[in-house]
Parts: structure tokens; sequence; C-alpha cells
């Protein structure tokens, strides 16, 4: 029986990249939004511009399960380098898509799938003469074959060209005509639609379609940056260009056309930090975006930062290390690193968005947050959450929302003020007050640095000195926790003994793990951490719990080394949950891994087993 | 260095400056250096510069990085924000102050380990970047604070302190300032404080990126024969090339130069250079054969000192960048958030 189902299906294209088949996949993906169903689209994509294996899958789902699912019910195979590999891929009694104008060589078929060849190159050298053309038309003809095989609305491809070309209008026609070509061959050929269906629904509601990447970028633009720099690094590269891009349209004076705003290329991501402290300390709000080998070269001025307590804002898009390891695969493996960067005691703020709509946010919030506690704050974002558009919910900002600068003390506040100290900690909240450069002609100015100093920003080797303001940069953290995001917790229908805390790009399929566990009789409360130092609450959770999975996305269990180590608990009690082999993380393996694990477990209690 | 603090009070007839400014309003703590450091004779020529040029002291910012050099700004304008980097940064944590707000004046400190060591990288990217900035290099050819390493700048066949001879060739931060597109280029020697003052005094009133790399002797560490860093040797090789008198719009010119004897340079901001020519065919607004001449000194073993370059139009990075003329730490919300509609706007666009 040929696989079946509606709204429910995983479909993956393996193409060659540079090959232009990006932007005909995200319009399908799209064009599947448009009809009501949700879609989980996903880049697998190689460190390479040209010539390289590259997948592009979709989860359709209904359900809105938007974590990745894993295997492939219906196989676009426009790869022959890849080509066997796909095929043996496919769930039983799945599809091949593939171009059938060359034969498939003998023995690379499946009995146990179902065929569908496509003459795609012989219908673009019949229609084309340019060879460019070719290969662009020919992705545009498998879409249009597509919508017949699972039964799209022809109009919405229709209504996503016009759109994609709006401004370059003579390029509408020939894209439409491409589409009607692979449409009326497949409408001609066969039985449409096969057991893969699509069929109009409304559970997308007002969510929208984004990378997070993207997303963070614009976080970053609400938030008032004016100074990025950055060095680029795969996979954040295109958080900055996203700056650039949102800055051109929002940050230009409309009298004179100058920017309200500073990106520099760095020449290092040194150098790019070091212009982020020094932007910072000058009052601007700034920010770089880089990945873990950026991290690693920036620690010195990290624990500067923290040390002489300067504002930066970090955002960190993970990708799998060490090393360079696999710089276009998804790990979240620079936890400890961000956490504790630098030499001597440090301990930083990190941010631990979800999806595209809370890098909006957390993006936002983290130059207030930076500056309110004067301090670096890293956002970490993901290669899964920034460079795969993902559906959320749709960003929102609050026209009376003002910036928190924090304690900045202008030229008029210095006139009033009896005493002014940098590091004091005059409010008891162990931040102390700071003034930007030129301020005051005679009050207010102090000397950063970061060798050991009192509260006046003297030099100091004291003993005394030094702890005082070692056990103020805690104190500091202690106000931190308050004013981080909280952990949210989601309790099971019934009471539990178990939990899981979770963070970042595993919530889509952690969410899914959970029903699916539920519905095996394994009941679970949920705790996604969104930010370091931890809430409270996090704690509280453990305590309710005899015991927590915390399941991420790297080899050593990096999220529960920080918890065991900040809020002093027993190992023991904290089962390690790891996915670290850079595809992202799916629910089959989560509730996969727990099931398994309460299964071992599950010890009927006695007083059921005698009665 | 002395260890009695000045007194706070002064005579009340100290010379004052157009803003009312004595010299000692430019000073700061009381210098930790050796006794003799040519390090402490760049200060004093700083807070000689900034007084002569009435430059209220709050509206500079000091940056250095780490090393003797680097301990300098607390010695010398006690009014003015200091930041005493990381090892080698000084360029990128001044880069960024700068982009945060163009109106401040900007002054980097650094040594010739900070610069030409370990932050060669950041010293060459912001001298392309054409930051505004005045960037001295108090440059000793010897790691001071470690007891007496060569450094970076060290000449080849030069013998340190302990015997060795250095077989590694120089950096030369001239050369590598007038390749990498710097509009201002000098010379000079902490030894010589006529000529250091009105290289400072051009350099902050430049509106570019511009290099004054002082040859200062390390007293402890770099000071003996076979060294050519030294006193005695730089005062032997001193091959200065111009006399600078730095004139500001508003002072009356009365020094009388015979002809053909004087380049007169006018700056972005009106203040105009008087090079007294002290070589005949050196025309300091020439870059290749700035860069043809000082090749030819140094192969000479001469020390070329002066001015040694000067675009008197050069533009900067934010002029490159085109930012609004306001600092941008002083844009607030309204300038910065496009506000709700607009988002409403982009998440239409994501449907």
């Amino acid at each position: 029986m040929p696989l079946a189902a509606v709204n429910d299906f995983v479909i993956r294209f393996a193409n060659v990249n540079g090959s232009g088949s990006a932007s005909a996949n995200e319009m399908f993906a799209r064009a599947i939004m448009r009809m009501g169903v949700p879609v989980a689209p996903r880049n697998v994509f190689p460190s390479n511009i040209q010539g390289l294996p590259t997948w592009y899958e979709i989860r359709v789902t209904e359900a809105g399960h938007l974590g990745a699912r894993g295997g492939t019910d219906l196989m676009v195979a426009m790869n022959p380098q890849t080509f066997a590999a796909d095929v043996q891929s496919i769930e039983p009694d799945g599809y091949l898509v593939y171009d059938s104008t060359r034969a498939i060589p003998p023995g690379s078929l499946r009995a146990d799938i179902n065929v569908i060849g496509l003459p795609l190159t012989a219908m673009c050298n019949a229609e084309y003469s340019d060879p460019r053309q070719r290969q662009l038309f020919k992705n545009i003809i498998c879409v249009g074959a597509l919508s017949a095989l699972l039964d799209m609305d022809f109009a919405e491809l229709e209504k996503l060209i016009g759109e994609q070309y709006q401004g370059k209008d003579k390029l509408i026609a020939p894209n439409v005509h491409a589409l009607h070509l692979g449409r009326d061959h497949a409408l001609k050929n066969f039985a449409c639609p096969i057991g893969l269906r699509l069929k109009r629904s409304d559970k997308v509601g007002n969510r929208i379609l984004l990378e997070g990447n993207a997303a963070a970028a614009l976080g970053a633009v609400y938030g008032g940056a004016t100074v990025c720099a950055w060095y680029p690094i795969t996979p954040s590269s295109s958080l900055a260009e996203g700056f650039a891009r949102y800055c051109k349209r929002f940050r230009h004076d409309p009298d004179t056309g100058a920017a309200r705003y500073a990106i520099v290329q760095a020449e290092d991501e040194i150098a790019s930090i070091g212009m982020v402290i020094g932007a910072a300390w000058n009052g601007a709000r700034a920010f770089t975006a880089t990945s873990g080998p950026g991290i690693s070269l920036m620690q010195e001025f990290l624990g500067f930062a923290y040390f002489a307590e300067i504002p930066a804002v970090v955002f960190d898009v993970q990708r799998a290390g060490p090393s360079t390891g696999m710089p276009t695969r998804t790990q979240q493996c620079d936890l400890i690193n961000t956490a504790y960067a630098s030499h001597g005691d440090t301990k930083h703020v990190l941010l631990l968005p979800e999806d595209p709509a809370e890098a909006f946010d957390f993006g936002a919030a983290a130059f207030d947050v930076a500056d309110r506690l004067q301090t670096p704050v890293f956002v970490m974002l993901d290669l899964d959450i920034g460079m795969n558009h993902r559906l959320c919910r749709p960003l929102a900002w609050d026209d009376n929302r003002r910036y928190d600068r924090g304690k900045v003390l202008s030229a008029e506040d210095l006139e009033k003020a009896r005493d002014f100290g940098r590091y004091m900690d005059v409010d008891g909240d162990a931040i102390g007050y700071r003034t930007y450069p030129g301020t005051h002609p005679a009050k207010g100015s102090f000397f950063t640095r970061g060798t050991s100093h009192d509260a006046r920003a003297r030099y100091s080797e004291a003993g005394a000195t030094y702890v005082e303001g070692m056990q103020r940069l805690l104190r500091k953290l202690e106000t931190a926790k308050n004013i981080l995001p909280p952990p949210l917790r989601i309790n099971a229908p019934a009471a539990t003994r178990y939990g899981v805390i979770y963070y970042g790009s595993t919530a889509p399929a952690m969410t899914e793990a959970s029903e699916i566990l539920g519905r095996a009789g394994h009941s679970l409360d949920l705790m996604r951490v969104r930010a370091f130092p931890f809430h409270q609450d996090v704690a509280n959770f453990i305590a309710d719990h005899d015991a927590v999975f915390v399941v991420e996305q790297n080899r050593d269990a990096q999220l529960r080394s920080l918890i065991v180590n900040e809020l002093n608990i027993d190992p023991v009690r904290l089962v390690p949950i790891l996915h670290y082999d850079g595809t992202s993380i799916t629910a089959r393996f989560i509730s996969g891994a727990i099931g398994g694990w309460l299964d071992t477990l599950k010890v009927t209690p006695l007083r059921k087993a005698v009665s | 260095m002395t260890y009695l603090a000045k007194p706070k009070f002064h005579h009340p007839s100290l010379p004052k400056n157009a803003i009312g400014f004595t010299r000692r309003d430019y000073e700061a703590s009381t210098s930790t250096l050796c006794a003799g450091c040519g390090h402490d004779s760049i200060s004093a020529a700083i807070i000689e510069a900034c007084f002569e040029l009435a430059i209220e002291p709050h509206r500079v910012a000091k940056i250095s990085g780490i090393g003797c050099s680097s301990k300098t700004p607390d010695y010398f304008l006690g009014a003015s924000h200091g930041f005493n980097s990381v090892h080698g940064r000084m360029p990128s944590v001044l880069t960024g102050a700068n982009l945060a707000n163009r109106d401040l004046i900007y002054l980097g400190v650094s040594g010739d380990g900070d610069s030409a060591s370990i932050g060669l990288g950041q010293f060459a990217h912001s001298m392309r970047r054409g930051v505004n900035m005045t960037y001295i290099v108090e440059n000793n050819g010897v790691y001071g604070l470690t007891k007496g390493q060569f450094s970076a700048t060290a000449d080849r066949g030069s013998k340190s302190k302990k015997g060795v001879v250095n077989t590694d060739n120089a950096i030369d931060l001239v050369a590598m300032a007038l390749q990498l597109g710097a509009s201002f280029v000098a010379r000079s020697f902490s030894g010589d404080k006529g000529q250091l003052v009105p290289i400072i005094k051009a350099a902050i009133e430049h509106g570019g990126a511009a290099l004054i790399d002082v040859i200062s002797p390390c007293i402890a560490f770099n000071n003996h024969p076979g060294s050519t860093k030294s006193l005695d040797y730089v005062r032997a090789h001193n091959e200065a090339v111009n006399r600078l008198d730095v004139l500001l719009g508003r002072e009356p010119i009365t020094v009388d130069y015979a002809p053909g004897e004087v380049v007169s340079v006018t700056q972005h901001d009106g203040s105009v250079l008087r090079l007294r020519k002290l070589n005949d065919d050196y025309d300091p607004r020439d870059r290749l054969a700035a860069m043809d001449f000082l090749q030819q000194q140094a192969a000479e073993g001469q020390i070329v000192t002066g001015l040694l370059f000067i675009d008197p139009d050069a533009e900067d990075l934010h002029a490159n960048l085109n930012t609004v003329r306001a600092p941008l730490n002083q844009l607030g919300d309204a300038a910065l958030c496009p506000g709700s509609a607009a988002l409403d706007k982009i998440n239409a666009s994501l449907r």
C-alpha cells in the first residue's frame, strides 16, 4: 500500500548547492503555508559554495509539530551523487520523484517504494536554450509537477511567483509557464493526486515564517543597537547582514540620507568584540554576531568587559564543534564556553530563545539587560533556529516601551551628586553608576581598566578590595536572576515524579515528544529554561521531581553541568538526554530515549503488584 | 619618577590658555615609570599640546593597551575618561568608541610591543579604516614590564642589555602606516619636546588617522651601547626633515619665514601647519616620495623625524560610513526604533 496521509508527511529535496533550488523550494513551502497548513522547512547544506549535496526538507504538519520528524516520505532526488543513499532513506511505501531523462543505474531502486519519473532535463532542453534558464526552470517545473501530485492549491503558487518578481514583471510569465509545464505533465502521465495530499486548513492563523538570524537582527534594530562590528562566520553571517538590510530600510535620516548606525566588518572576532566594548563604553548600544570559534577568540575581551563592567551584546549562532567542527550543522555546544568565558572567575548572562519570535524579543531585550547590568549578554541561537525558516507567532512591539539605558549619570545628575565612584554600590543591587566620556568638565571621569580596582576605579592590589569587588560581581548576578526571562513550566495533566528541562531549538521536538510519551503512559512536567544564571524556579522544579531529564544538543551535557554546578544539585537526579550528530533533534529521538529509560525503571508499585 | 605628590594649590599667576586653564589642569596621577623614562616626556608633551590647543580635558578619550606606554594615560589629562584595554587591542576599542561619539578627541597610546607585535593586525586595520584619532606609539624597541626582551621594532643587529644580538628584521610602523593609507604620519623623539609638541597638536587637529611614532628610549633596559633606541644613538642619527608650527585660525601669524623655506598646509578644521623645511627636497604631501625617502634613509641607518606625510583633506571612517552628524550615543528611541506599524508590515510580508 503506498503511503497515504493528508497534511502530515515529510518531503525532502536532494539538490546540488548553487543550482538555484533554494528559492523554488522555499516558494513551495510558503505555498503550503498559504493553504493554512503548518510547515517546518529545514536546510541541510555543506560548508561550500557550489557543487556539493544539499537537502531541503519540508515537514508538512497539520498538528503543528515544527521540530524535525526524521525519515522521508517523498524524496525529490535531483542529485546523482547522493541518489543511492537518498533512495535508501525513503520510508517503506514512500515515494521517489526523480529526473527520468537519464536511465537510473540498475539495482539502485527499491521494490517497496513508489517511483515517479519526471523527464525534467528533457523538458527543459526542449523549452529553453540558455543553460542557466534550463537549470533554474527545472526547479520550477518540478514544483509545478509536485503541485499536481500533492493536490496543491495552484493559485497560491501563481500568486507567490507574482510577489517574488514584483518589479521584475517580465519574469512572471515565464515562471508561471514553467509551473504549468510541470503540472500539465504530471496530470497527463500520473494518477494525481498520490497518497500524500495537501488539503486547505486553518491551522496557520496569523503566524509568520522567518529565519532566526533575520529576527534577531530585527530585534537589534528595535532594541536600539547603533554599532555592529562583526567577522563573517557560518552560521551567523546572515544576522549581521540582516541588520545591515533592516538598517538600510529603517535607520536613515529622511532629510539627509545619513545613517543612524555604523557597521564595521572587522579583521577578526577579537577586533569585533573590542569595537563593541569601545562603543558600549562610550554609550552606544553595540553588538557582534558570531559562532563558537569566534567566542573562543573573544575570551580575553569578554573577561575584561565582565570585570570592568561594560555592556556588550553577543549573538552566538551555535554550530557543531569542537574546533572548526561541522560549520553547517547545528548544536547547542557553546553554553559552558559562554557562561564562563575568559580566564579567572567569570560568569556571564545568557538568553536562550526557542525560535525566531523569541530571538526577536530577546535580541531587543538583550540591550536593556546589558545596559541595566553593565555586563556582556549572550543571545544563544543555533543553526537550526538561525538559518531555517520557522513558523512562529508574529513579532510584536509595544510603542510605549522605552529603552532602559541603566544607571547613567548626566551632567545635571553629576552636578547634584554629592559623590561619584564608578563601582560604588549605592543602591544595594550591586550595580554602580556610570558616566559616558565627555559628560561633565570636572566631575564623573574615571579610568576603565582590566586590572583590579577599587570602588572609585583606582588601581588596587589590596586583597580585601579585590575580594569586595569580586563578591559584588556575584551579587550583581543575583540581581540579574530577577530581570531575566523566567523559565516556563508546563505541568502534566496528572501528577508525575518525572520532569524534563530543555531550552532553545529543542523546544518544538520536546513538545511533540511529550505528547508521544503521554500517549505511551509516561507523563512529564516540562520546564523550558530561558536564561542563565538560573532562576530559583529551576531549583524548585528539580526539587519537585524524583528525576529530571535534561535534553540538549551537545555531547557533554553542558546545561546539566551548569545546573549541577550553579544550583548544587546531586547529578544522579539529572538524566542527560543528548543529541549531537549535527542534525536537528527529533521528537522520535527524545521520546525513544526518555521512554526507554522510563520503561526500564518502570517498577510496578508493590501494593499494585500484590493486590 | 617622583614620590612626592604635587600640592593641589598653585600660584595664581600660572599662565592660562584661551579657556582659562593652566597646565596643572591637564595633569593627572604621579607617574610610576622609571626616573628618566622617555614615556614621561611624551606625557609632558601631550599635556603641553592640549594646554596650547586649549582643549577641554573632558572632551578627550584616552585609550591604551598593555605595557609601560599603556600605563601613561593615568599620568595626563586626569579629567578625561581613560580606558586601559587589553594587550594589543587599543585600536579596536578606540574604533568602537569613535563610532559611538564622533565629537570627542580620541587619543590612542600604545607601545611597540602593543602595536608591532601582538597588536600589529589591529594597528594596520585602524590605519586603513581612517579612524579619526591621534595614535601615539611610544617606541623603545624593548619589553620593559617583563624585563628586557626584544620587541618587533628592535633593529636587526642591535644588542640587548644582556648582550643578545637581534636577528629578526624590524617592523617600521611609519612605513606601514604610509602604505596602509594613514593621512597623517610623523616620527619624533621623546628627547625633542620642541619637535614633538607641535606634531601632537597637528595630529589632534587632523581629521583622520594620525600616527606618531615616538622613539622613546628605555632607561632601564635599552639605553646601552649596541642599542639603536638609546638616547645617544637616536641623537646621533636623528635626521629631521622639518620643524613644525601649528597655527590655529584665530592666532595672528607673527613669525616671518623666508620665502621657499616654508610649506604651509591648511587642515580641514582651519588650522594652519607651517613646516620649516630642513631638507630642501622633502615634500610631506607626497606619499610615494615619503616612502621612498624613508626607505633610503633607513638603509643608511638614519632615523628620519618630523611630519613625514599629511593629507590635509583626509576623510575619516564616519565619512566613509555616512553616519549622521549627531553622535550615535545621543540618538533617542524615536530615531532608532521603527515602531509597531513597521513591524506589522514586516509580519504581513512573512505570511
